[in-house]
């Protein structure tokens, strides 16, 4: 019977996704359709991921969506399913309908059938007797017995006239024979007329490559057993990255040449080495063949350029916190320390002995002894105030005259505006040393005198243009000399000689002329950030250490940049102090360490500073991470002072 | 693009500076030189290629690819055949001559060409390459190996795990090739055969006309013809055992065994000694010991004149016929081994036969049974070394490499030590000898057993101990130790060493950026050599520990 298509087989194409044409399935045949329920997908022979995304999977015959099954099963449900259906072995998936199908009994044993390789069917016999349809014998009787053509007898006119046109081809020398090949390349001598001095022109960057490593005794069939490797570098060897292997092979040892094997790496390297030849970039490089020994600079031998400090000779106890700031009286016989535990101590340099404590009530950050020997006074700052102690020590004549210097002082007839409070101090201060107070505004960072004794110049921690202060003792009055902040103020310096102002900011260093009232020069320390500066005696050399552990000298005539750049501490630099007459100075830094070194200057202008280390001190217990916080040098001796975060001052001599 | 690169030696450079070629990135880039690439394009071999194939991609394919496809398409097979006869070929004798504008450049860059060779001609002839090819390989090595043996100009052999490494010494040039071990290879599928053939087609070249100028440089006829008389010698009685004379002919060469004939009969001229010219500069102990070096090499070529070996067939027959004829031995194998056998197993005369079996079961009196290893060790300590530690199933002593020269503070294995004495003419067996005989005694003598044993082990751990100083001495000679030196009784000796230390610390501080990184780069490239070759010594000292306790433990065994 021949029944029209159901109308559901002429879906258009764009009804399947991502389909551009359609395949007609088969039609199912109406007699088997009819009796049991047949969901037949129509999409036809088509991947099916195309409905992946869908909710269907097809269309039936009424042209219908079939939708998938609803799959909610997780991995539990199916383990369950798995463990608990008995059946659970034969059922698969219908990829067209998404339904699950048990397999019948039949269809299971076609299944075993086939994967063992034999016939779907059960009952074909592979191996039937042969029947010989067409006998190899031959038969008296030919098939057809048709008597051959007469053109087969005569020669053919068409071929002969081909034949003539090549042999008259041949004649006229347009054919030639083919010559035989002959593809063995012929040498000669191809460097007979050499000219050793010819170059080509490429020839001038020309890099010869480089030949390959000559194989060590590691690469032998047989090393000594020293060269084979243990358990633990094999494992190491095998963890490396192939490109970072010292040796692209595991040594091996054979017992003879007999066992040995073909290396299986070997087409891998000659490979990897024609890669190298026409791939890699080439280049000349120098290689440094120097002797280390001539690199380290030949320097003066330190026994020469004694005397410089040695060894540790006192040890200053009695504070209780860190120490941070340190002065000596410009006799050199007493000594001014001032510490976190908020007191000034005096010491005799001689005997390490606490002569006077000072109580003064707060933080102690900067501590300056008068340089004028004919005065005995030293400036103490201690939060917002400069405090003028009259430590009375030594000769009772010379504090007395400081004493009757401070009393003289007549206040003026006109009240000036000033920009810090002069206080005279208390009787009960008074009796421990104080003179006089002198007041900021805000807290205080360093005090530093003038060399003549009757100027100081103050640090207030601030960021505006009073941060620097200029205070003259004798007639009790402050000024503020710079009209605008140039940056945080780290510490300021007075010339010894001339009068030169320098003011550190975090990475400059500015020289003023108070004469004129002027900036002479700008420096630039080349650090992060300065935290101390110190002036040779000469007066034309700036050393200024940084916290980024460097050392800059500067010579003033030379450049305003460092003429060097020393970088002996591993920590950060907290002070550095020159020697008043031998050419030392020293740095004392964070690492717990004060280095002292030879920095000789010379008259003539041409010679350039010899700097040479000469010793490293080390003796300062490093705590909280604070080592040495200041340095100081006698002023006539070749000893030089350091006081450490551990609470001590040390002398070494 | 990428083969005329190959075949004209092109390849990158690293620019002096690469920020400024690079227009300010840092990325990683190759650079050629424009000179390069512009050279490239005036090669005539250029028009060759264009005509057989587009060069560049998407270049329309040359003439020749064109109509070879086109016959392809409408099958004519005669037609293809007619083109495929008359594709188009270069030949690269002009690049050869431009890259090597001298004889002795070309004999510079030849290490490669001959591993390169060497390796192609043990390819299979299928597959991977054109037959062609590895046959011209095959022959190309075969000649040079035979120009090697004429020459006698073979200088060291390394048995490695990688293959065997031949150094010869040609006009004055060290010439280093790998052969691999003869075996099938199994081709790895991450190499690009196609570089490989293009720097093989090169190559071959290359050493066809060196080959061609090394045969003429030794009065030998090139290409290479047997010796009239050695040739009669190894023609076949039966006859008829090989197809064709020239199929024959190759294999003949490559046996190695017969010497070359010359265009002009070998003359005594030859051997007269060459004249001394005093080189002006130079001093009589200079001259002297050139002369001596000169004595020494000679007598080296001569190592194994007179010796005659037989080659067992479990042994690789063609790098030891190479070396034994290499320095002048006779050598024979098998006849059903391979062709070119000139005596047999019974011939009286052997005086070395090469074994690599556990036990030799005939022994014939009068020859020695050694192991392969004899022979390659014996080229590289250029004496024919003593036979004992060689012979069949013994436990070899290692094989080192020739090609390192130890330095001073470098690890030296003790054999190597051993073969320096050796070569110097002391002989270090006696120390062994007499260990020997001590534990020869010990058997006999059961208390003093252990004190000699006791002392034994004293000596050699002095001896250790002072290798041990000499070393730290050394160590100490080199500024390796900058941190204070050891402690010693002498309180001045150990004062100024201090000193010197810190003295040495505080200039190390005054060094500038640059040089203190460069200096600190050294030291510690210094310390790990040290590192290496002290660590090399403890693990071969815990060898020999461990060895001697397992034989003094085997010892005990046999007596209980």
């Amino acid at each position: 019977s021949f029944l029209p298509p159901p109308a559901a087989s002429f879906l258009p194409p764009s009804r399947h996704p991502g389909c551009i044409c359609l395949k007609r399935c088969p039609l199912p045949s109406p007699h088997t359709s009819a009796p049991r329920q047949d969901i037949r997908n129509t999409v036809g022979n088509i991947p099916m991921e195309w409905y992946q995304d869908f909710p269907h999977i097809g269309y039936n015959l009424e042209g219908k969506r079939i939708y998938k099954p609803i799959r909610n099963k997780d991995e539990l449900d199916m383990f369950l399913e798995k463990m608990e259906n008995p059946d659970y072995w034969r059922t698969v998936q219908d990829k067209m309908t998404g339904a699950d199908i048990k397999l019948t009994d039949e269809q299971v044993e076609l299944v075993h059938r086939l994967q063992k390789g034999q016939f779907g069917d059960v009952h074909f016999n592979p191996y039937e007797p042969s029947v010989d349809f067409f006998t190899h014998e031959v038969m008296i009787h030919p098939v057809t017995n048709r008597p051959a053509d007469k053109r087969s007898f005569i020669p053919s006119l068409i071929e002969k006239e081909k034949v003539s046109k090549l042999v008259h081809a041949i004649k006229m020398g347009w054919i030639k024979p083919r010559k035989p090949k002959d593809d063995t390349p012929t040498y000669y001598d191809l460097w007979a007329h050499e000219d050793p001095n010819s170059i080509l022109g490429r020839h001038k960057m020309h890099v010869p490559a480089p030949k390959m490593k000559l194989p060590g005794h590691e690469e032998s069939y047989n090393p000594p057993p020293e060269y084979l490797l243990s358990e633990e570098e094999k494992l190491a060897w095998e963890q490396q990255e192939p490109a970072e292997r010292k040796l692209n092979f595991v040594p091996q040892q054979y017992q003879c040449l007999r066992a040995v094997p073909a290396y299986s790496r070997f087409i891998h390297e000659r490979f990897e080495r024609c890669l190298d030849l026409y791939l890699c970039p080439r280049q000349r490089k120098m290689r440094v063949n120097v002797d280390p020994e001539d690199l380290i600079p030949k320097l003066p031998k330190p026994r020469d350029l004694q005397p410089f400090p040695t060894t540790q000779a006192l040890v200053y106890r009695g504070h209780t916190s860190l120490v941070r700031c340190l002065s000596i009286s410009p006799s050199g016989q007493w000594l001014v320390s001032g510490s976190d535990d908020c007191t000034v101590r005096f010491w005799e340099v001689s005997t390490a002995r606490c002569m006077k404590t000072l109580p003064v009530g707060g933080v102690v950050k900067s501590v300056a002894w008068n340089p004028n020997p004919t005065v005995c006074l030293v400036a103490i700052c201690v939060e917002q105030s400069v405090l003028l102690v009259n430590p009375c020590l030594g000769d009772k004549l010379l504090y007395g005259a400081t004493d009757q210097l401070l009393e003289s002082y007549v206040a003026p007839e006109e009240e000036r505006v000033q920009p810090v409070q002069w206080v005279v101090a208390t009787v009960e201060e008074h009796s421990k040393g104080v003179r006089l107070v002198v007041q900021h505004s805000k807290a205080l960072k360093q005090v530093t005198w003038h060399g003549k004794g009757d100027y100081f110049a103050s640090v207030v921690s601030d960021n505006s243009n009073m941060q620097v202060l200029i205070h003259q003792t004798s007639k009790r009055w402050s000024q503020n000399p710079f009209r605008k902040s140039k940056g945080l103020v780290q510490c300021v310096l007075f010339h010894p000689i001339r009068p030169y102002f320098f003011v550190a900011t975090q990475r400059y260093v500015r020289v003023y002329n108070l004469l004129k009232q002027e900036l002479t020069k700008k420096l630039m320390a080349n650090c992060k950030w300065v935290s101390s500066m110190a002036i040779h005696p000469g007066g034309d050399n700036i050393i200024c250490g940084s916290y980024d552990s460097k050392l800059a000298w500067f010579d003033l005539d030379l450049s305003t940049r460092p003429y060097q750049l020393l970088r002996h501490h591993k920590k950060a630099l907290r002070s550095v102090a020159f020697h008043k007459h031998y050419p030392l100075f020293a740095s004392g830094s964070d690492d717990g360490t004060v280095i002292v070194c030879h920095g000789m200057v010379y008259n003539d202008l041409l010679q350039n500073p010899l700097l040479v280390p000469v010793k490293v001190l080390k003796g300062h217990v490093p705590t909280l991470d604070l080592g040495v916080l200041d340095v100081l040098f006698h002023p006539t001796q070749p000893w030089v002072f350091s006081s450490g975060a551990d609470g001590t001052v040390r002398l070494y001599t | 693009t990428r083969r005329l690169c190959i075949l004209k030696g092109i390849y990158p450079h690293e620019p002096k500076h690469k920020k400024k070629v690079n227009k300010g990135s840092t990325a990683a880039r190759t650079f050629y030189l424009l000179k390069d690439i512009k050279f490239l394009l005036h090669e005539p071999i250029v028009n060759k290629f264009r005509e057989y194939k587009a060069i560049i991609l998407h270049e329309t394919p040359g003439v020749f690819v064109r109509k070879l496809r086109k016959a392809y398409g409408k099958s004519e097979w005669s037609t293809v055949d007619r083109l495929k006869d008359n594709k188009p070929t270069y030949k690269l004798d002009h690049i050869v001559k431009e890259r090597y504008p001298t004889f002795i450049d070309a004999l510079r860059d030849l290490d490669d060409a001959l591993s390169m060779c060497f390796l192609f001609s043990t390819f299979p002839r299928t597959g991977k390459c054109h037959v062609q090819t590895i046959q011209l390989c095959r022959r190309l090595a075969v000649e040079f190996l035979n120009y090697v043996i004429a020459s006698r100009s073979l200088r060291k052999v390394f048995l490695s795990i990688k293959g065997i490494y031949y150094q010869a010494e040609v006009l004055g040039q060290p010439v280093t090739w790998i052969t691999p071990y003869a075996f099938a290879h199994d081709h790895p599928t991450d190499v690009d055969y196609r570089v490989m053939a293009t720097f093989t087609e090169f190559y071959t070249t290359l050493l066809g006309f060196v080959n061609f100028r090394l045969y003429h440089s030794l009065n030998l006829l090139y290409p290479p013809k047997i010796d009239g008389q050695a040739d009669v010698e190894l023609k076949p009685a039966e006859g008829k055992e090989y197809a064709m004379d020239s199929e024959s002919y190759l294999e003949k060469l490559s046996a190695l065994s017969a010497s070359l004939a010359r265009v002009v009969a070998p003359t005594h001229e030859d051997e007269v000694e060459m004249d001394e010219f005093p080189v002006e500069g130079e001093t009589a102990e200079q001259m002297d010991s050139r002369k001596k070096e000169q004595e020494a090499l000679e007598k080296h070529k001569k190592l194994f004149e007179g010796l005659r070996f037989f080659l067992n067939r479990e042994v690789p027959r063609e790098p030891l016929a190479f070396v034994i004829r290499c320095f002048g031995g006779q050598v024979s194998w098998d006849k059903s081994l391979c062709i070119g056998a000139t005596y047999d197993v019974s011939d009286p005369s052997i005086t070395h036969q090469i074994v690599d079996r556990p036990r030799v079961e005939k022994q014939v009196v009068g020859r020695y049974y050694l192991q392969p290893q004899w022979v390659f060790d014996s080229v590289n300590a250029k004496l024919c070394l003593p036979v004992a530690d060689y012979f069949p199933g013994v436990l070899l002593p290692p094989h080192l490499s020739p090609f390192v020269t130890e330095q001073e503070g470098d690890y030296v294995p003790p054999e190597k030590l051993k073969l320096l004495a050796l070569q110097r003419g002391e002989n270090p067996d006696e120390e062994s000898e007499e260990e020997d005989e001590e534990e020869e005694e010990e058997e006999d003598d059961n208390d003093k057993e252990e004190e000699e044993e006791d002392e034994s082990e004293k000596e050699e751990e002095m001896k250790l101990k002072k290798m041990e100083e000499q070393k730290t001495q050394s160590n100490k000679a080199l500024p390796v130790k900058v941190t204070a030196g050891k402690l010693r009784l002498e309180d001045k000796q150990r004062l100024e060493q201090e000193q010197q230390s810190e003295e040495k610390r505080l200039a190390i501080m005054m060094m500038k950026k640059r040089e203190k990184y460069l200096y600190k780069k050294i030291m510690f490239g210094k310390k790990r050599k040290v590192r290496e070759a002290n660590k090399l010594a403890a693990k071969r000292k815990a060898h020999d520990t461990a060895v001697k306790e397992e034989k003094k433990k085997s010892k005990k065994a046999r007596r209980a």
